[in-house]
């Protein structure tokens, strides 16, 4: 017993949470605590802000005041060009939590006479942490001393910085250029710094990607993939991707579809709370007849939804719903229902993610509609896709917030659509649509491909819709069609009394 | 512009030692009594009463004591020896043991 409580009060690495959405979860807690941690990356890659971000955040949010020195920008321009972000430099200098010093590098000025050090620097970072008393502390960028000064003594004195901020008992950010810059080059980030974050602007498939990595944390897990990040006008945003599924509940709640029929395929009750649901189908097939059901129905039981549409305007899908007798535009009017549309070539995918991100965090909807994601798919590589999607379904069921995608697939590989198959194994319930030939007649067909956790009807129904709505009726009993129903009916003319009693049990 | 005028009518004269215009305005900012401050102190001595010897005025500064200095002359490197006057002004780092390089940064060669 005591043995197993011992391991368990294993020593704790201290961290310093950084605030930035993400950022926490792949470091297990933020950047090491008291300790500097060396933040490279190419020229506007997005150092600066991240950096920054931690030192408001650590101010606002934790109530620790915070150093910055600028080698870059000078003062009044950082504070200007954070203005953007929402940050009110000011406001905190004002209030004695913050201090911003710009430290200018010249190259011609200084003539070397015989030995030095930077023992200035040291002098003014230890004025301005002593002023404010910094708990935090950004020096941004240390390449540019390399600009003035020699860089063997810079060396020594970069390594005898690091000590002495530990032992200023200061959580600090170093960044520097990665690749050419003479701090890399001279790999000091192998023993100088505990933490080591690279930050990376790439472009593929002529979009550009924020990415971010640790390289090394001394003394904590963290995660090793390269996470992509965005900053938009709150900041910066890291997307891990699977923390945020590790909290997931899972509801035996249940959730009408809106569609009577399809709700007896489920098991008689819908779907659960929370799940996520595929329609996949080629094109006409009603994916979005059926998304908007569900969408009325929701809102319909006053609660809210969130319809995300890829490909329609909402005034168009309203109409093309009205057609069919769902009347969505009272439930935009009592704010029950919100229309995001967006045109997936307008913003990269991230920026899709974290704008949907933010309309749920607004309208905290019950709901979730994405109409349809394979719109999204011109947008970036499958993989790419699919790790969104991971993440967002992932979001939405630590929230519990049904989430239902449409896919389009393309007519002739039904079965089998490479994108969608990726999707489909993500989602808890896939039901699918298609036109399917029913002896000589075209027919809507709808069939559950899957539903995790519940009973389901194995059947293909013939899928209707019509001015009354969406109609769902078994294929087979009394309601053969075509040649089957010509068929039967001569079957039934030729055979007597005995087959039909075989009939009956063959039907159930 | 009177000012300018002065020193070089000065130049040519025989050095006045009370001269103003003339007059070598020099900080040199040191950290304590650490080796490269204390061999700055020691070389910059020698240089003034070799080269400017009663026209110069020295002024050490150690940071260590006037911290709030360090920032407004935007020290980093130290030592540093500045020149406030003649103008242009002149920053020269180390601990000034190189004496051709300390004679060309003060324009005294």
């Amino acid at each position: 017993m005591s043995v197993s409580k011992s391991k368990k009060s294993r020593f704790k690495f201290p961290k310093s949470p950084t605030g930035i959405q993400g950022l926490d979860d792949i470091t297990m807690g933020g950047l090491p605590k008291n300790r500097p941690t060396l933040l490279l990356g190419n020229t506007g890659c997005g150092k600066t802000i991240l950096a920054m971000e931690f030192i408001v955040n650590g101010i606002v949010l934790y109530n620790e005041p915070g150093v910055f020195m600028a080698f870059e920008e000078k003062t009044d321009e950082l504070v200007v060009n954070v203005k953007s972000l929402g940050y009110d430099l000011t406001r905190h200098i004002e209030e004695n939590k913050f201090y911003l010093e710009h430290v200018q590098i010249t190259r011609d000025d200084n003539l070397e006479t015989g030995k030095y050090d930077i023992e200035g620097l040291f002098v003014r970072l230890r004025q301005a942490i002593n002023k404010v008393k910094a708990k935090r502390v950004v020096l941004d960028s240390l390449d540019t001393l390399f600009y003035g000064f020699d860089a063997r003594i810079l060396r020594a004195e970069f390594k005898r910085l690091f000590t002495w901020l530990k032992e200023k008992n200061v959580t600090a950010i170093i960044t520097a250029e990665i690749g050419e810059s003479f701090l890399t080059r001279q790999g000091l980030e192998e023993y100088v710094a505990d933490c080591v974050i690279v930050l990376d602007n790439r472009v593929s498939n002529q979009i550009a990607v924020r990415r971010l990595r640790i390289v090394k944390y001394r003394g904590s897990l963290h995660g090793n993939n390269e996470y992509p990040f965005i900053i938009d006008e709150s900041g910066v945003i890291v997307f891990p991707l699977i923390m945020e599924g590790l909290q997931q509940k899972a509801s035996s709640k249940r959730i009408s579809s809106g569609i009577k029929p399809l709700d007896e395929m489920l098991g008689s009750q819908g779907f659960y709370v929370g799940s996520s649901i595929l329609i996949s189908g080629t094109a006409g097939t009603g994916k979005t007849s059926i998304a908007a059901a569900f969408a009325s129905s929701v809102c319909r039981a006053k609660k809210r939804c969130l319809y995300c549409a890829f490909e329609e305007a909402p005034n168009q899908i309203m109409r093309n719903m009205r057609s069919i007798g769902i009347n969505l535009e009272p439930l935009i009017k009592s704010g029950l229902l919100h229309f995001y549309f967006s045109r997936p070539t307008l913003q990269n995918l991230e920026l899709h993610f974290i704008a949907i991100k933010r309309i749920i965090k607004e309208t905290k909807p019950t709901v979730v509609i994405l109409d349809p994601i394979t719109n999204l798919m011109t947008e970036g590589p499958n993989s790419d896709i699919r790790s969104m999607l991971t993440r967002l379904v992932d979001y939405l069921k630590t929230e519990q917030i049904t989430v239902m995608f449409t896919a389009a697939i393309t007519v002739g590989s039904i079965e089998r659509n490479p994108s969608d198959e990726g999707i489909s194994s993500l989602v808890d319930t896939w039901m699918m649509v298609q036109d399917i030939e029913l002896d000589a007649e075209r027919t809507r067909s709808l069939c559950v491909m899957k539903s995790r956790g519940m009973e389901h009807s194995t059947e293909v129904r013939r899928f209707t819709i019509s001015d009354k709505g969406i109609g769902l009726k078994t294929i087979g009993g009394n309601s053969l069609s075509g040649s089957k129903r010509y068929a039967k009916e001569l079957e039934n003319l030729s055979t007597s009394k005995e087959p039909n009693a075989f009939k009956e049990s063959a039907r159930t | 512009m009177t000012m300018s005028k002065k020193i070089r009518g000065k130049v040519n004269v025989k050095v006045e030692p009370e001269a103003n215009g003339e007059k070598y305005m020099l900080q040199l900012f040191v950290t304590g009594i650490l080796p490269n401050s204390t061999r700055a102190i020691e070389n910059i001595n020698a240089i003034c009463e070799k080269y400017l010897e009663g026209r110069y005025e020295l002024e050490i500064i150690d940071i260590y004591q006037q911290p709030a200095l360090a920032l407004s002359e935007n020290i980093v490197a130290i030592p540093v020896l500045i020149k406030k006057s003649p103008l242009p002004e002149e920053r020269l780092i180390g601990d000034l043991s190189n004496r051709e390089r300390v004679l060309k940064g003060l324009h005294l060669t």
